[in-house]
């Protein structure tokens, strides 16, 4: 039940061209880093990302954007990244654009073993486009599937060699519905203790949900937007 | 005419003690300054947390903690952590209480245009799409006209929807106003100096104007 590798390179491997990733984060807070550069240094090309956001131009899935690595994202959010834009604008890009809490809810179903969900969430609007709506008590919803992805690679504070998983703040976000979700799931973490150390109580994803875990090394945590106030 | 604080200001009147509310981003996030002390409100942050405080000291941000803008937050005694699946859940089963949020276009039967421009803005709705759709009290917080002069509220939203039949009150530099189940721009009040005539000329849609109409205590 040791599902420890040593480091990013190792992780990642299975991951090939083509293939469909879930990556953790919300912005770029909680974000797997350490996976995400050894995804880029393997070079893996026409993949289909889904994760909330697309990195900033020089961070996060940016970095993989950048060396055309990505064929489709699907996202609730890309406003942040120019690259994004004018491979979007270009057509070299294929984007998906999903509700937040929709995006949030097929990573769940798919954790939960569910093969769609209903929600209210874009009736309407053209995300409703050739879905089946259905009412419920005189509301309609949508159907939206649950996600498949051969990859869900997340980010966690601590974690233990059984894949047991404890996040921090809200890096937690879109990480634990995520590391359901993923047929191979890769945990990067901050700290790895051995089996024991953490409280069974306070665990975020039981080891159940986590394939493989590392210890990341060098976590920049880059602020996206820094707001301070001043001492009074 | 109110400037943006002035909007802010006007919409925490709307903020009932014991609310948990959610704010956009933009004019919205304003309102958190005007939420008078002694009331007890929680605000939500969809990323997943309860409780947002105000921004961190410098040289006291913390990467891990940031709102749904991605700004560097502090958290309130009490605060609640939890994934957005759960976030988005407390959303659609309504337990938030209030949604103030930014818009393009509204129109007069309450339908919200917020989160596309064909051919120049791709940036994606974000949680815009769930928030209109399941919450129960929507506040719009925007400018009356848009920076070509034309009218934000219309008989019928130009731009990609983000919701249908969803504002319940719109608040603007110029006026309070709430959208009527059966359709309609219903005047409430005027911003300090802005009169009916003014707000007529910036109002596309259907306005519906009855009696005196007060000026906004801000």
């Amino acid at each position: 039940m040791n599902k420890v590798v040593s480091n990013a390179d190792e992780a990642i491997r299975g991951i090939e061209d083509g293939m469909t990733l879930m990556l953790g984060g919300f912005g770029l807070c909680g974000l797997p880093e350490n996976s995400i550069a050894a995804l880029v240094r393997k070079g893996v090309k026409n993949l289909t990302c889904i994760s909330n956001n697309a990195g900033v131009d020089d961070f996060g899935i940016g970095l993989m954007l950048k060396q055309r690595q990505v064929k489709k994202m699907v996202s609730s959010y890309v406003g942040e990244n120019a690259e994004f834009e004018r491979q979007l604008l270009s057509g070299e890009l294929e984007v998906e654009l999903v509700p937040q809490g929709t995006l949030a809810t097929r990573c769940m179903a798919a954790g939960y073993g569910m093969p769609a969900i209903f929600t209210p969430a874009g009736i309407g609007t053209e995300v409703a486009v050739g879905k089946e709506i259905r009412n419920f008590n005189g509301k309609d919803y949508l159907m939206e599937l649950a996600f498949e992805a051969d990859f869900a690679i997340v980010k966690a504070w601590k974690g233990d060699t059984m894949g047991n998983l404890v996040y921090r703040s809200t890096a937690r976000n879109f990480n634990p519905v995520m590391a359901m979700a993923g047929k191979t799931t890769i945990a990067e973490v901050e700290e790895l203790v051995p089996a024991g150390e953490l409280d069974p109580d306070q665990i975020h994803t039981p080891g159940i949900y986590v394939h493989r875990i590392f210890q990341g090394v060098n976590y920049e945590k880059r602020i996206e937007q820094r707001t301070v106030r001043k001492q009074s | 005419m109110l400037d943006k604080d002035g909007i802010a200001k006007r919409i925490a009147r709307e903020i009932k003690d014991g609310y948990y509310v959610n704010l956009g981003i933009g004019i919205p996030t304003l309102v958190a300054n005007y939420i008078p002390g002694d009331m007890d409100v929680v605000l939500q942050s969809e990323n997943g947390l309860l409780g947002i405080g105000p921004f961190p000291y410098e040289g006291e941000e913390d990467p891990d903690t940031i709102n749904a803008g991605k700004q560097t937050v502090t958290m309130l005694p009490g605060s609640a952590i939890f994934d957005s699946a759960m976030s988005f859940g407390m959303i659609r089963a309504k337990k938030v209480n209030l949604t103030i949020l930014g818009a393009m276009e509204v129109s007069e039967n309450g339908d919200i245009a917020s989160w596309k421009i064909p051919g120049k803005m791709v940036k994606g709705m974000g949680g815009a799409m769930d928030l209109v759709a399941s919450a129960e009290n929507i506040i719009v917080a925007m400018q009356h006209v848009n920076k070509a002069g034309e009218s934000k509220l219309l008989p019928k939203c130009t731009l990609p929807l983000t919701g249908i039949h969803c504002v319940k009150k719109i608040v603007t530099e110029m006026a309070v106003i709430d959208v009527l189940p059966e359709g309609g721009f219903k005047l409430r009040e005027r911003a300090p100096g802005v009169s009916i005539e003014q707000i007529k000329n910036a109002t596309a849609g259907k306005l519906i104007v009855e009696g005196q109409i007060p000026e906004m205590i801000i």
